[in-house]
């Protein structure tokens, strides 16, 4: 087996897109996915959506989706925690990568049902985010790209600011590699339980990783550990409220609950935390683990009755039901008589609620309470009561490896000259905080592509 | 231990909830939109989602939760057991459906073999004409192949109505009529959502074999079945019998219908020979295998 040009290290959407845009360059290309087969992809089997801005309609996208707006998009949710530059450079390149991705086998669809609102701002895959990476495989294998599955990368070896050998096990062998270009796209450490408690403190025991168990930042920490420039803030992740049940690992988008608006959320001393009807959910839910992670012992729950149950998606695990607040109480473990007072209060500050619209800010808002609950404040008084668990569901985590424009990594001022990083293991540099739906898979596509140009180019100059 | 059809059921249910709260693969067929409209799933829901189900298998190569995942997804066998189940439990007549089902392979040589053992006794008959009336004749003929074409129909009116009823199913209008009927002769359930076809024979490529195949034998059949009417036309309405000549109506339509038939049965069952077993029915390949081969 020959030593190839280019090495790719991870095997999800960001590598995908690196080593195919490589490979098409000419560069003999491999990738080391530490995943086994089945589960090969990482964060990005769970997907399902690439936010894509517009000047028009454009293959499923409605409408028009301008630059500015969708960095004021992301300005909101990041706070100004942004690099403009490079957010508005992923924003620019995302038009032109619908139709790259089309030709790479991806096949969009309408929005789904239940995500409308996003029928003008995120193109979704059809079948998801597997199915994506099943058609970016295919392509790669069509390119005579070689990947490696069950491949751990262990160690960089690094010279001068020069990635000189990479090592890793496989199948119980240790192997080191050669390559002339490296391109990291190995994702964040959320998998490493011990480095997300060391960031967050012990609260992060309680955290629930909502994607690939693969993604435990030994690349990163590898790096980091050598010098290599890092971005981000360590306690700063994708985080949303996903039902309590769900696996520690990889539990992906059917855990995730979306009866908050329509509900009182309560901790586990029975008492509310936080306005549940703030704005509609597609543009709270990212902010909600954070919010469960504040709360004792990182759990939540959020109560509705009979008239709220069919407003939301049903999520795979069936509610707690009961008859009344008391029994509901006890089922769920809170304080009972804590509990039914919170609800007693709220319902009392419950008004004229004849302008309840489900899918809109309605502004029924309860009056003198602390925290009000500001849209959709219904009565919770209709039997049968339902109740979910929360508990905050990471998706990545946002420290990670500082690149400039180029996709390029460096150590002290000066460039790396052959290792570039993308998707989610540099996405801290464009989301400081918070959460864009979709913006990961955009991050990831155009980083993605600019690194395997780079790599490309500098493994053919050295041929 | 026997897996029961209530087994089967609650199976498809356990695994009905984890899409309808995923929802990703709504494109890929008719089976989805109407999941999604469920809340919760009685039996008769989900005996209608396992005949909607072509068995394409995208769902299964796109899904995130299949096995080694603990939710264990495999919809397309799920749906494929509860459907084979439904077939037993509606066909009339019933013992005969679960012994085609469990055998089909003895079943359908038994059937050959019964034949062969007819045309052997005809053939002692005496023959009063020419072409095939040589062989046997016309009275003989109708005697066999008219209870064989009238009893298949009363079976199928039967067991449509008793899975009508079991279904809830209600009115229909001609706007539901044409549209089933559009997606039937373009085998739109097999096309994959974006018209690449299906994942039944290599995995999650997309082809169009099946779905060509399928076609071809739809189409045999079909062309098969106007030569039959011609020629019934032709005997009763024109007084022209059999046997007719190679640039006839019968035979013009009944020729390339055989062929396509043969050809594209043979093709299914090497696509067929080549898909993961694990995603069908695994009780009934024999009989899913006989059946082709009649």
């Amino acid at each position: 087996m020959s030593e190839p040009d280019v090495l790719v290290i991870g095997g999800g959407n960001a590598a995908l897109c690196a080593a195919m845009t490589a490979a098409e360059a000419g560069a003999r290309v491999r990738i080391l996915e530490a995943a086994p087969k089945a589960y090969r992809g990482g964060n990005s089997r769970h997907t399902r959506n690439f936010r894509c801005m517009h000047d028009g309609p454009l293959g499923p996208l409605i409408e028009s989706y301008h630059e500015e707006e969708n960095l004021s998009d992301l300005l909101k949710v990041t706070g100004g925690k942004t690099d403009e530059v490079l957010a508005r450079m992923v924003i620019r390149a995302s038009e032109a990568c619908l139709p790259w991705m089309e030709a790479r086998g991806v096949r969009f669809q309408p929005s789904l049902s239940g995500t409308l609102s996003l029928a003008r701002t995120n193109a979704f895959f059809l079948g998801g985010g597997k199915s994506l990476v099943n058609a970016y495989y295919r392509t790669a294998e069509s390119l005579g790209i070689e990947t490696f599955y069950d491949a751990k990368v262990t160690h960089l070896e690094m010279s001068e600011a020069r990635v000189t050998s990479v090592t890793y096990e496989r199948h119980g062998a240790s192997h080191q590699v050669t390559p002339k270009s490296v391109v990291v796209a190995a994702g964040g450490f959320q998998g490493d339980l011990d480095w997300l408690a060391r960031a967050w403190g012990p609260a992060a025991r309680n955290f629930l990783i909502r994607g690939t168990p693969y993604n435990r930042g030994e690349v990163l920490a590898d790096l980091l550990d050598q010098g290599v420039e890092q971005v981000g803030d360590p306690t700063q992740c994708h985080a949303v409220a996903i039902d309590g049940r769900a696996p520690q690992f990889d539990g992906g988008i059917v855990t995730r609950l979306d009866c908050v608006p329509f509900s009182v959320v309560v901790n586990r001393d029975g008492a509310r935390f936080y306005d549940e009807g703030e704005d509609v959910w597609p543009k709270r839910y990212a902010i909600w683990g954070r919010l469960v992670a504040d709360q004792p012992d990182q759990v939540a729950y959020a109560i509705i009755d009979a008239k709220s149950l069919d407003l939301f998606m049903p999520s795979v695990f069936p509610p707690i039901k009961a008859d009344t607040l008391e029994e509901l109480a006890t089922k769920l473990g809170l304080p009972v008589k804590r509990t039914c007072a919170t609800i007693a209060a709220f319902n009392a500050a419950c008004g004229d609620v004849s302008a309840f619209r489900p899918t809109e800010l309605d502004g029924v808002t309860t009056t003198g309470l602390m925290p009000p609950k500001t849209n959709w404040a219904r009565l919770i008084t209709t039997p049968p009561f339902y109740g979910y668990s929360l508990r905050p569901g990471v998706t990545f985590t946002y420290l990670g490896l500082k690149v400039d424009a180029r996709a390029q990594c460096s150590l002290g001022n000066q460039p790396v000259t052959n290792l570039w990083a993308a998707g989610e293991t540099m996405a801290g540099s464009i989301l400081g905080q918070g959460y864009l739906a979709g913006f990961g898979m955009t991050i990831g596509t155009v980083f993605g592509r600019i690194a395997g140009e780079e790599a490309a180019a500098r493994a053919n100059h050295h041929r | 231990m026997q897996t029961t059809t209530a087994d089967l059921v609650d199976e498809a249910r356990r695994q009905a909830e984890i899409c309808n709260a995923c929802r990703y693969c709504e494109g890929y067929c008719a089976v989805f939109p109407d999941l999604h409209a469920n809340r919760v799933f009685t039996s008769g829901d989900l005996t209608q989602l396992a005949n909607l189900c072509h068995n394409c298998r995208g769902c299964y190569y796109a899904c995130q939760y299949t096995a080694p995942h603990e939710f264990d997804l495999n919809l397309p066998r799920a749906l494929a057991d509860l459907r084979q189940a439904s077939w037993e439990d509606f066909a009339w007549p019933q013992p005969l459906a679960r012994r085609f089902h469990r055998d089909g392979v003895a079943l359908s040589l038994a059937v050959l073999l019964g034949f062969a053992a007819l045309f052997l006794a005809i053939g002692a008959l005496p023959g009063e004409g020419d072409g095939f009336y040589a062989q046997i004749s016309h009275g003989a003929m109708v005697a066999i192949f008219l209870p064989a074409f009238l009893f298949p129909l009363l079976s199928l009116a039967i067991s449509m109505r008793r899975y009508w009823a079991a279904t809830g199913g209600g009115g229909l209008s001609r706007a539901a009529f044409r549209r089933a009927f559009g997606d039937a002769v373009r085998m739109k359930n097999l096309a994959g959502g974006h018209g690449e076809g299906c994942n039944f024979e290599a995995e999650d490529r997309f082809s169009q074999a099946r779905r060509r195949a399928h076609q071809a034998v739809m189409w045999g059949f079909l062309l098969c079945f106007a030569s039959t009417a011609s020629g019934t036309l032709l005997h009763y309405l024109f007084n022209q019998p059999a046997p007719y000549p190679l640039w006839s109506l019968p035979k013009l339509l009944g020729l390339p219908g055989g062929v396509l038939m043969v050809l594209g049965c043979f093709w299914l069952a090497s696509l067929k020979r080549r898909a993961d077993p694990e995603l069908g029915a695994r009780a009934v390949r024999g009989g899913e295998m006989g059946f082709l081969l009649l």
